[in-house]
């Protein structure tokens, strides 16, 4: 039977996560359609429809799906769903908020945050903030699940010719109304996607001294993020935050600084191949689970390490 | 305004948790139980409420058996005026908790739902999408501030990008960050005091809901565990390793 991908957009490009999630979404039918729902989307549905592993893209073009509020999108989708043995969406806020209302809608259980498919009916997920792992069955009418996008490779965004259908609008009665969004602007890497990580803790004492960290990230070309004693201190925003309740990572490279690495923060970030710790305090748990651990002051060793980077790069050049 | 809280019993979350000798799960005897954190976070929004003159009744909910008692007694504890246990031997999935909660929503009319974007857990987050969805009021969730005027409310959510402002009414759904607020440690008075609040027991079984499992947990394991690493002198050793052995600079 076919399969459904939510797409997570915002009106102009697909966000990185609705690519993970067509790839895990292979390991279940090549039919895989991808739904996008939003606002003037022609442009969107035009580049979708080039995903080689995507068969069908089904469109509902809408200006009240402008802001993805849940209470609209939902029945959209429920709607749907009897044309599918599994229906996707990515482990992110967008999927979070939105999935679990279509599984009231069906009367079914989602099954949330899933990093392994191991056949139709039966998938991996992590319990504990990732501290155990649990291999869950189900045996319902359709299956609703969110999948963790760097557990999953990106699909191929080229190389296909699907075809497009529009689906008309249904329109809900809501009672919310969206009035903003504060997103920071960055010419760094997504932090879910990135290569290469810099996150940073308490630590770093102040929200003046990420700075130091920024640097780094330049560096590196690195994506910046943070534990969430930082963000609840005050020195960054929450849309750096990595954990169990902010966002996983799973880069090739993770330098964690002035981290001492509790449960909830390493749940975010243990999946990465290659982890440094920088912390002064030797007995900081971050040190083990790191494969490389400097014990030594932040605010020396960073410049420090700039000046490194900057020393090799003259060499190669 | 009446003010809802639905409150889990978790492991503790400072405790290492050990996963079950025969992979059935695991463990949660003689471990250390809490309120869910982010559970903590709302029972403090609806006091805050109460003492802010906006809400005049405050009541907790919580789903287990008769241990979860010491959950909604901690919430009494922190403010919360009487609290219902929901008396279940099973531990229900959260499409059954919501149609639970709905059934003692039906009953108890309050004007807000709160509660915890997720149970640290099963790390779920879906109770408070589904129940919004099967009372058919607004949800707000992941939210990291909330402020309530004149049957108003404007809540700004945590989402992946940065924050997102909506603006909403009553009756309505909300899960909270851990951001919301700084939840308060019950002083000793106030624990005595919450032993005598009144705590209502209802059996899951006589509210007629199907809370049978869907989903069959097969097996839990432990997470592959990363190999030991080494202690590197000083930068310039780090970055040698990072760009000749690790090659990933």
């Amino acid at each position: 039977m076919s399969v459904l991908v939510v797409a997570e957009h915002d009106n102009k490009n697909l966000k990185s996560s609705t690519l993970n999630t067509i790839s895990a979404a292979e390991k279940l039918s090549e039919d895989i359609h991808l739904l996008i729902l939003g606002n003037k989307i022609e442009d969107l549905a035009k580049s979708s429809k080039l995903i080689q592993l995507v068969k069908k893209v089904i469109i509902c073009d809408h200006e009240k799906l402008e802001n993805q509020i849940p209470e609209l999108s939902s029945p959209i989708i429920s709607n749907l769903a009897e044309n599918y043995s599994h229906i996707l969406a990515p482990s992110s806020t967008f999927g979070k908020n939105l999935l679990p209302r279509v599984s009231a809608q069906l009367d079914v259980t989602q099954i949330s945050d899933i990093i392994g498919i191991e056949s139709q009916d039966t998938f991996i997920r992590p319990i504990y903030a990732g501290n155990a792992i649990s291999y869950v069955q189900t045996n319902q009418k359709i299956n609703l699940m969110t999948i963790r996008p760097t557990s999953f490779e990106k699909c191929e965004e080229a190389g296909g010719d699907a075809a497009v259908e529009n689906i008309p609008f249904i329109d809900s009665e809501v009672k919310t109304t969206f009035v903003s969004r504060e997103v920071s602007k960055s010419d760094r890497p997504e932090l879910g996607n990135a290569r290469v990580v810099v996150s940073g803790g308490r630590g770093l004492e102040n929200s003046d001294n990420f700075k130091l960290l920024y640097d780094l990230a330049d560096k590196l070309n690195a994506a910046v993020g943070a534990s969430r004693a930082a963000v609840d201190s005050g020195y960054i925003g929450n849309e750096y935050q990595v954990g169990q309740t902010g966002k996983m990572v799973a880069p090739e490279l993770y330098i964690a600084v002035g981290i001492s690495g509790a449960i909830q923060h390493l749940a975010g970030m243990k999946e990465s191949k290659v982890i440094v710790a920088i912390n002064k305090d030797l007995e900081a748990p971050i040190f083990n689970i790191a494969d490389y651990g400097l014990s030594s002051d932040l605010f020396q060793a960073i410049p420090e390490i700039i000046k490194e980077l900057d020393l090799l790069n003259q060499i190669e050049s | 305004m009446k003010v809802l809280v639905a409150v889990k019993r978790v492991v503790d979350y400072k405790v290492q948790i050990r996963v079950k000798s025969d992979n059935s799960g695991v463990e949660t005897q003689n471990v250390k139980m809490s309120v869910n954190p982010p559970d903590e976070n709302a029972i403090e929004e609806a006091v805050k409420l109460k003492e802010q003159g906006l809400a005049n009744e405050i009541i907790s909910v919580s789903i287990g058996d008769d241990k979860s008692q010491d959950v909604l007694r901690t919430s009494m504890a922190m403010g919360i005026d009487r609290s219902i246990l929901v008396k279940s031997q099973n531990t229900l999935e959260p499409l059954a908790v919501a149609k639970t909660l709905k059934i003692i929503i039906d009953k108890e009319k309050p004007d807000l739902v709160l509660m915890g974007k997720q149970a640290i857990d099963d790390d779920s987050n879906q109770t408070g999408q589904i129940l919004s969805a099967l009372l058919n009021w607004p949800q707000g969730c992941f939210i990291s501030n909330l402020k309530i005027e004149n049957n108003k409310v404007f809540i700004s959510r945590e989402i992946d990008e940065g924050i997102e402002n909506l603006e909403t009414s009553l009756p309505a759904v909300l899960t909270c960050d851990l951001r919301l607020n700084t939840p308060r440690f019950a002083s000793l008075p106030n624990i005595m005091k919450a032993k005598k609040k009144p705590l209502e027991t209802i059996d899951i079984d006589t509210l007629g809901i199907d809370t049978s499992s869907k989903i069959k947990t097969l097996k839990v394991i432990e997470p592959p565990k990363r190999k030991a690493g080494i202690m590197v002198n000083d930068v310039k050793e780090l970055v040698q390793k990072l760009k000749y052995e690790a090659k990933v600079i």
